[in-house]
This record gives C-alpha cells, sequence and structure tokens, in this order.
C-alpha cells in the first residue's frame, strides 16, 4: 500500500487524534500558565509579548508567597477540617443508611423523601439565617461552625444505601445467630463489604471539603480559623503582590488536590461516573 | 412491642443525621421564610414589613439587572458545556490509544480550587499583557478587555448599539461562561461516556448491516438513546450554573459585579445585599426567588424533558 492510501485509510483517525490532543492541550494551558509565571521574575511577567518558558526560574517565588500570609496555618486548618468532616459524613452516613436498609419502621419513606428535599435546597437560603443562628450559638469564627454543619450528607447516605441492599439477609440472620449486634454486623460485616461505595463518599467529602468557599468566607473572621481557600481569596485580595507571587500560591493551593487525583485517578473518575447514574 | 423497638432502634441509627439535618438546614430555611418579611438589620428585626420585601424585589432594577446576567451565564454555559462534552466524549468512545490519558486531562480542572483557577484566568484574561490578548494577536485579533469590557457580545458582534434585551452578555459575563465551560466539561465527559456505554451494542450493528453514515447512526441512534444523559446534564448544569458566586467574587471589579453591574449574579446580589449592607430580610427574600426559579425550572424541565427523553 503506498503512503498516500495509507494516510487516506487512516483519515479519520488522525483528525480524531488531532482534535483531541488539540483538546487537551487547551485544558493544560491554564496551568501550564500558570508554572510559567510562577516562576519568573515580575519584570518577565509583565513582558509583552510574553515568554512562555522563564529566562531564569525563581523558585524562591514559592517561598515568598508562602510566607507573604500564614499559609502553613491555611494549610493545617483545612487539613483538620477536612480529617474531621470525612470522619464524621462517613460516621453518620452509615449509621443513616444503614437505619433505611435495615429496619422496616413507619414513615420511612416519608424521611427519606423529605432529606432528599431538603438537600434540594439550595445554599444561599440558608447562607444568612445560618450565619444568625451560628451567632447565636458563639460559633461564629471558630471551627465549629466550618465542621458541625456539613457531618451530614444525603447523596452519601443515598448511595450507600442502595448498597447495603444488595447485602443479603441470610448474612444478617447468621450474624445474629452468632451473637452479632446490629452495630457489630454493621462495622465487622456490612463496612468491610462496602469499600467502593465508601471511597467514593470519602472522595466527593474531601473534594467538597478542601475546596469549600463561600460557607467560610461567611462564618470566619479571623486569620488564624480561615481554611486555604479562603486565605488565598483574601491574599489575592488583599495584597497587591504581584502575578508571579499569585501563580505560586495558586500552584500550591492547587497541588495536593492534583496530586491525590493522580493517585487515586481510577477511584475518582469510576466515583464520578457513578454519581451520574444515580438516578 | 416489636415494631415499636425496631422503630426505636431505626430513629436511634438516624439520630445524628436529622439532628443535625433538623438543627442546620431545616430550622435555617424556616427561620429565613421569617426573616424575608421582616425589615432586618445587623441589630435584629427592625419591623415586620409583609411582603414588601418582595415587592421591593420586582421594582428594583439592580434585581433584573443580576437576573438578566444569570439567565445570559446559564444560556452561554449550556450550550458549550452539552455539545462539547458530547463531542469529546464521541470522540474518546473509539478504539483510540491513551484514551486513559487524555479523559484524565479532560478531567482535571475539575478537581482544582476554584479560587486558585479564577486568579489564573483573571491573569491570562488580562487587558494589556495577557496571554489571550496575545494569542488573538496572533491571528489579528483583538485586543480585547474582557473581564473589564461591559459592552454586550452580540453588540461587539455588529458593532453597533442594540436594546438591551439583544445586547447579550458583556464580554465580561461571557469571559466566566468560558472559564466554567472549561472546568467542567470534564466531568460532563465522564457522564457521556458512561451513558455511550449503556447503549447496547446491536444497535449499531443493525444499523452497519442497514447501510447507515455515520450521521445517520448519531441522529437516529446515538443521540436519542443518550437523552436521559444529555437531559441530567442539562438540569445539573442549569442548577449550578444558576448558583454561581466564587469567579464573580474573584474576577470581577473592584467592585464586584461590575463593570456596570454586568456580572452581578443574583447570588452574588443576596450575598453583597446580605453581608455587604446588612440587609438580611431583603437578601433572604432574594434567596427565596432564587429558590423558586429553580424550583420552577426543575419542575418544567422534568415536564418537558421526560416528554422527549427516549427511554429504552
Amino acid at each position: 500500500m503506498s503512503i498516500m492510501n495509507k494516510i487516506k485509510k487512516n483519515l479519520p483517525k488522525i483528525m480524531t487524534y488531532t482534535v483531541l490532543i488539540a483538546g487537551a492541550l487547551t485544558i493544560l494551558f491554564p496551568f501550564f500558565w500558570m508554572l510559567s509565571t510562577s516562576l519568573k521574575t515580575p519584570i518577565e511577567a509583565v513582558k509583552f509579548p510574553p515568554t512562555f518558558i522563564p529566562e531564569n526560574p525563581q523558585f524562591s517565588n514559592y517561598a515568598d508567597a508562602w510566607q507573604k500570609v500564614n499559609f502553613t496555618r491555611y494549610f493545617l486548618n483545612t487539613i483538620f477540617i477536612t480529617i474531621c468532616e470525612l470522619v464524621g459524613v462517613l460516621l453518620t452516613s452509615i449509621l443513616a443508611a444503614y437505619s433505611f436498609a435495615r429496619f422496616n419502621f413507619k414513615g420511612r419513606e416519608f424521611i427519606f423523601v423529605s432529606m432528599l428535599a431538603i438537600m434540594m435546597i439550595p445554599m444561599p437560603v440558608y447562607i444568612v439565617p445560618g450565619y444568625m443562628m451560628l451567632q447565636k450559638f458563639g460559633w461564629i469564627d471558630t471551627y465549629y461552625a466550618q465542621i458541625v454543619p456539613w457531618l451530614a450528607n444525603v447523596f452519601s447516605i443515598f448511595l450507600l444505601r442502595q448498597h447495603f441492599k444488595t447485602i443479603p439477609n441470610d448474612l444478617y440472620d447468621a450474624a445474629v445467630i452468632d451473637g452479632y449486634s446490629d452495630l457489630g454486623f454493621l462495622f465487622k460485616i456490612v463496612v468491610p463489604l462496602s469499600k467502593p461505595a465508601l471511597v467514593t463518599i470519602a472522595i466527593f467529602t474531601t473534594l467538597s471539603s478542601w475546596n469549600s468557599f463561600i460557607w467560610p468566607l461567611v462564618m470566619t473572621n479571623s486569620d488564624s480559623i480561615r481554611p486555604v481557600q479562603v486565605g488565598l481569596a483574601y491574599f489575592i485580595q488583599e495584597q497587591s503582590t504581584s502575578y508571579t507571587l499569585l501563580m505560586a500560591a495558586s500552584t500550591f493551593v492547587i497541588l495536593p488536590l492534583v496530586i491525590l487525583f493522580f493517585i487515586a485517578q481510577k477511584q475518582i473518575v469510576a466515583s464520578y461516573s457513578r454519581s451520574g447514574l444515580k438516578d | 412491642m416489636k415494631a415499636k423497638r425496631i422503630f426505636f432502634k431505626a430513629m436511634l441509627f438516624l439520630l445524628p443525621t436529622l439532628a443535625i439535618l433538623i438543627i442546620f438546614r431545616l430550622i435555617p430555611i424556616i427561620y429565613a421564610f421569617r426573616i424575608s418579611f421582616y425589615d432586618w438589620g445587623i441589630a435584629g428585626p427592625k419591623a415586620f414589613v409583609g411582603f414588601s420585601n418582595y415587592i421591593e424585589i420586582f421594582k428594583d432594577a439592580k434585581f433584573w439587572q443580576s437576573l438578566m446576567n444569570t439567565f445570559w451565564y446559564v444560556l452561554t454555559v449550556l450550550p458549550g458545556v452539552i455539545f462539547l462534552s458530547l463531542f469529546i466524549a464521541l470522540l474518546l468512545n473509539q478504539q483510540i490509544k491513551m484514551r486513559g490519558t487524555l479523559r484524565t486531562i479532560y478531567f482535571l480542572p475539575e478537581v482544582t480550587s476554584i479560587i486558585a483557577i479564577s486568579i489564573v484566568w483573571k491573569w491570562i484574561y488580562h487587558p494589556r499583557i495577557g496571554i489571550a490578548n496575545y494569542v488573538l494577536s496572533l491571528f489579528a485579533l483583538g485586543p480585547f478587555r474582557w473581564l473589564e469590557e461591559s459592552r454586550g457580545i452580540f453588540e461587539m458582534m455588529v458593532q453597533h448599539e442594540l436594546p438591551i434585551l439583544l445586547k447579550g452578555p458583556s464580554l465580561a459575563l461571557f469571559s466566566l461562561s468560558l472559564m466554567t465551560v472549561w472546568k467542567s466539561l470534564g466531568y460532563n465527559v465522564l457522564i457521556y461516556l458512561a451513558g455511550l456505554q449503556n447503549i447496547p451494542n446491536h444497535y449499531y450493528e443493525s444499523a452497519k448491516i442497514d447501510g447507515a453514515s455515520k450521521w445517520q447512526t448519531f441522529r437516529h441512534i446515538t443521540w436519542p438513546l443518550l437523552s436521559p444523559t444529555t437531559f441530567y446534564v442539562f438540569i445539573m448544569t442549569t442548577i449550578t450554573s444558576f448558583q454561581v458566586f466564587a469567579p464573580v467574587w474573584m474576577m470581577t471589579g473592584p467592585p464586584a459585579g461590575g463593570p456596570l453591574g454586568t456580572t452581578n449574579v443574583i447570588v452574588y446580589y443576596l450575598y453583597d445585599m446580605a453581608f455587604n449592607y446588612s440587609k438580611y430580610g431583603y437578601g433572604t427574600a432574594i434567596a427565596f426567588v432564587l429558590f423558586l426559579i429553580i424550583l420552577g425550572l426543575t419542575v418544567v424541565q422534568k415536564k418537558y424533558g421526560e416528554k422527549n427523553v427516549h427511554y429504552e
């Protein structure tokens, strides 16, 4: 086969690859530009036409950005809040999902549907009264305000309930004969059988907690209590910092989740695919 | 009484979840309803005003502008997200190398923080030295003022002043839409890929036997069988786009919502009223209007969408 014919035959393939790769480069470009700017000197950063590869990479930009405001504290706050939320949400969801899946009680459907309805109401509706209530509790500007209201998640309960329902009744009966209590059965037998669903919940909770913004923005005032997203937002707004430092800060704020994403890529992709099929 | 014991046990397991949902969702929502009927400031309720917060909303030109901005934002994000993600998913749903890698790259923006990404895009959109203007200048286009441009995009296309409803979103608002499409593409590609894999292969085999062209196969098999997926993408994108906030807060102004209020979307407006002006009653009333709009859209979409959704 001549080269021309080969090209002709593979033309659709070639076009597919061209479009997909061009698209992927477009997606990646903002990340590349962020990294590139983060390594430039302030003078090089404002050059026009711009340079793509920094002439003299300034790794000190990262240290400078980190020290300009208290990023160590912000990160520790976010890690602490995320871990608390993760443990809390897993615990409350496991218990609630088990209740819905295992027990046949009056009002079960009503309670479940009401929960789903409450979850549908957008956050802007309850953020003002939520703020007033937390004020009455004396919780404004505390970790409680950032953690406790988010310790229940109906979507997680929904996902887990579906999974728990698939566990056969015989297993329960056998466990009861073996002397297991409900809690024992739940945590020693059901939970180990539900790892994929639990991983999905853990991923969604971590992502939403790490990236949450408007709630902690409203509920916190002082620097020492802020999570990293709010810290970064104020860093950007208050400091008349040059873009080199802003890009360096953006890079290290994005980095932990990108690393997590590459480590747990398969699980994350599977979780998201599953979430779309939830109804 | 066995039933009673089971009920008691079930409630015990539900207690943590119920307590949190009641205290931090249900009560605030009911409370919000009450607040919306008061002139409520930082020091508490000043006076019961009945429906006047709601009436004031309908006379408030800024509210109408924020509503129109929000609609434009949703209307520009929707087609971008739906068609691009479907297109990419169709391309990825073939026997190709690097499929996993490409899918990962498209998904990457989804896991990044909107705050960090907003500032990166603000830098890209810089009116004088931004890379967007530089790239366009290579094609002899621009320069544009992006986030600082208050003219409508349709107005800019025809280079003539247009009546308010035909101006289209300002270029500033459209810049936010572009970023949103970039950020949410990967998630919707995944959803479409899952949808495509649910289409049974025998449909394609019979189409092949009947000698259907690629376009015919797409038009008569793929697209109708994907309608539940498209429906899902449509609803979710609409609902989340209606609540856009962080990019406006981060990227526009000062003051945020600018230039000339053309990026002032409804959630930003209610935040502004409640937390910058301490008009809690008014802000909450706006929140309820937003809620009713979202509820109405969901109902309409469900009714209209379900009729046109092709289930197997």
